[in-house]
């Protein structure tokens, strides 16, 4: 009887305060910015509206999207996230679960060591980054220093346009992002194998299997639910990748390289910024909503695939 | 566990126990080695904070400060006089969201929750589907409008944007999901009407989650960085994520101590602010998703 009461008013008035916010900065942008995509000549003025078609424009069409699909940097950028994406994401889904494992297989310690992986989470991308900026540093950096304790001649991580740069420059934004994303990953794995019934462990010690055989076969299957949400989750981190970048170089919004190549390490996400207009440049704005609607077709198809793999692998 | 096992002599108990203290050994050895890789740049940004210049420029770094300068803290804050005043700025846009985040998530999870209404399954899937879109998509259009409403270089622009939040509200839906039905019936019994419900009733079982949601939220602006990088970076309403880049870029460009003093000022507080409420935050994020 109260299942099938009805209280439209009573949720119009719980439900407004989300709404408008909703509608204004969500929904009515989401619908905006896909019209704006396929907006050619797009010309923006502060004082036109906030609606793109009440803007001048050419003509309707696929324009911005083969400038942005042509734009050499676009393809720079897009490059550069697929790397990071391929590289981050497997040592950090691979590590994360390695600790949590082996954190749910103690028992003294068990706090602190989660407390001590957890702390990367609760911290400012920007003051980190320069952290990292400053370890690497060619002359004065503590990395440098252990690479010539052992004997090694000093490199110029984050300051070489040269392909040898390209690399070094890659491997501290990857530690930075594996450094600063094992956080979440460590928490939703350990949870995850904290509900795994330990019935499972005792019968394959009874069996007498070995430790690899009984995670492969007990821990990996159980734990597949997580595996693909923290995938799936990393995954579109990467692709999203900005702050992390111009953090590692430390000079500036739009900086995302050494003095001689600042496009070095730009991302998919970076190049949309870069497209905003700001006190320096008018900005494209139907471009970079064409760009903003490609990296959302990236992030949609990578996410079904994973979803159609998982829908196979993973055991629920 | 142990006192179930038996052993058929010494000898299989004897290897059972070196077996598992070299296993314990070697899980202890790399958790050990994952949490130093964890804590050297804290370290180090600590230990960089507290050198002189010069000491800060040697060619072969010292792993400690000979002489600890905690004048550079000082120095920070005079040198970059607004410094103050962007954690004042950050202080109050995190406040004013926060309270409007309160306030529209349990409005929200509320009425999707425990109010029947047309639409309402569906409107919650829309919801969850916008959840996987990215944010990239919005800030474009959310620029235009701020820039057409006037409201660049305000307070508004960086509160008004992010008072609402799809993740929240899932969330404490959950949490109000959670509520056993015969609270609900008995209110009914004894006459108490919806709104009355959820305030005496919804409000004071979920806290902890809309503790969580405090939290989270709290961080967030903490965190900020691109938004207000775009729409209150001239100065006077610069929020400390954008401040702590300038103080790198143009403050302090080669003064390596002075830049980590500057990064440790803004993460201490929000150090203490994790070791404080841990539980919560901990809880919180382990069901949300990407941070950012």
């Amino acid at each position: 009887m109260l299942e099938d009461k009805k209280d439209g008013w009573k949720a119009a008035i719980a439900l407004a305060p989300a709404m408008i916010f909703l509608v204004v900065f969500m929904f009515f942008p989401l619908v905006n910015t896909t019209i704006m995509s396929f907006m050619e000549g797009f010309q923006f003025r502060a004082n036109a509206g906030i609606f793109a078609i009440s803007h001048r424009y050419q003509g309707i069409g696929f324009q911005e999207y083969i400038n942005v699909l042509r734009d050499p940097i676009f393809l720079t950028a897009l490059k550069n996230t697929m790397v990071m994406v391929v590289i981050s994401v497997p040592i950090s889904v691979i590590l994360g679960l390695l600790v949590s494992v082996c954190l749910n297989n103690i028992k003294r310690l068990q706090n602190i060591f989660q407390t001590i992986f957890f702390l990367p989470y609760v911290t400012n991308t920007i003051a980190l980054g320069m952290v990292f900026k400053v370890m690497f540093s060619t002359n004065n950096g503590l990395i440098n220093l252990i690479v010539e304790t052992f004997g090694g001649d000093k490199i110029a991580w984050l300051t070489d346009a040269t392909t040898k740069g390209y690399w070094s420059a890659l491997f501290v934004i990857t530690c930075y992002t594996v450094w600063s994303g094992l956080a979440f990953k460590i928490l939703v794995f350990l949870s995850g194998l904290q509900s795994i019934d330990k019935q499972y462990y005792e019968a394959a010690r009874i069996d007498g299997a070995s430790r690899a055989r009984v995670f492969w076969k007990i821990t990996v299957p159980l734990l597949s639910p997580m595996i693909a949400y923290i995938t799936i989750t990393s995954f579109i981190g990467a692709f999203k990748a900005y702050e992390s970048v111009i953090a590692v170089f430390g000079r500036g919004s739009y900086i995302f390289g050494p003095a001689g190549d600042t496009n070095m390490w730009i991302t998919v996400v970076g190049y949309v910024y870069k497209l905003l207009p700001s006190l320096m440049t008018p900005g494209n704005l139907s471009k970079a909503s064409a760009g903003s609607v490609i990296l959302l077709l990236i992030i949609l198809a990578f996410t079904g695939i994973q979803l159609y793999v998982s829908k196979k692998r993973v055991h629920y | 566990m142990e006192k179930e096992m038996y052993f058929a002599n010494e000898k299989a108990l004897r290897s059972y126990k070196r077996k598992r203290f070299l296993s314990q050994f070697l899980l202890y050895s790399f958790l050990v080695l994952v949490a130093i890789f964890i804590l050297i740049p804290f370290y180090w940004m600590l230990v960089t904070s507290l050198k002189t210049t010069a000491e800060a420029d040697l060619l072969k770094p010292t792993l400690f400060p000979k002489y600890i300068a905690w004048e550079n803290y000082i120095y920070v804050f005079s040198q970059v006089s607004l410094f103050g005043k962007y954690f004042l700025n950050t202080l109050f846009v995190s406040i004013c969201t926060t309270t409007l985040v309160v306030i529209t998530t349990v409005g929200a999870a509320f009425a999707f929750s425990r109010l029947n209404f047309k639409g309402r399954d569906a409107l919650f899937a829309v919801l969850l589907v916008t959840m996987m879109i990215p944010g990239e998509m919005m800030i474009i259009t959310n620029y235009m409008t701020i820039s057409v409403l006037g409201w660049m270089e305000t307070y508004r622009a960086l509160i008004f944007p992010f008072s609402v939040s799809v993740f929240y509200i899932f969330f404490l839906r959950q949490s109000f999901k959670q509520i056993p039905n015969e609270l609900y019936l008995a209110a009914k019994v004894d006459g108490v009407g919806d709104f009355k419900y959820l305030f005496k009733v919804m409000i004071p079982i979920a806290i902890s989650s809309i503790v969580t949601i405090i939290i989270l939220s709290l961080m967030g602006a903490w965190n900020a960085y691109i938004w207000p990088q775009l729409v209150a970076n001239a100065g006077p309403h610069r929020m400390i994520a954008n401040g702590l880049m300038t103080v790198f870029t143009d403050d302090f460009r080669t003064q390596q101590n002075m830049q980590l003093a500057a990064s440790t000022i803004v993460t201490t507080p929000l150090i203490v602010f994790f070791i404080a409420f841990r539980k919560y935050i901990m809880r919180g994020v382990s069901r949300s998703g990407i941070k950012g």
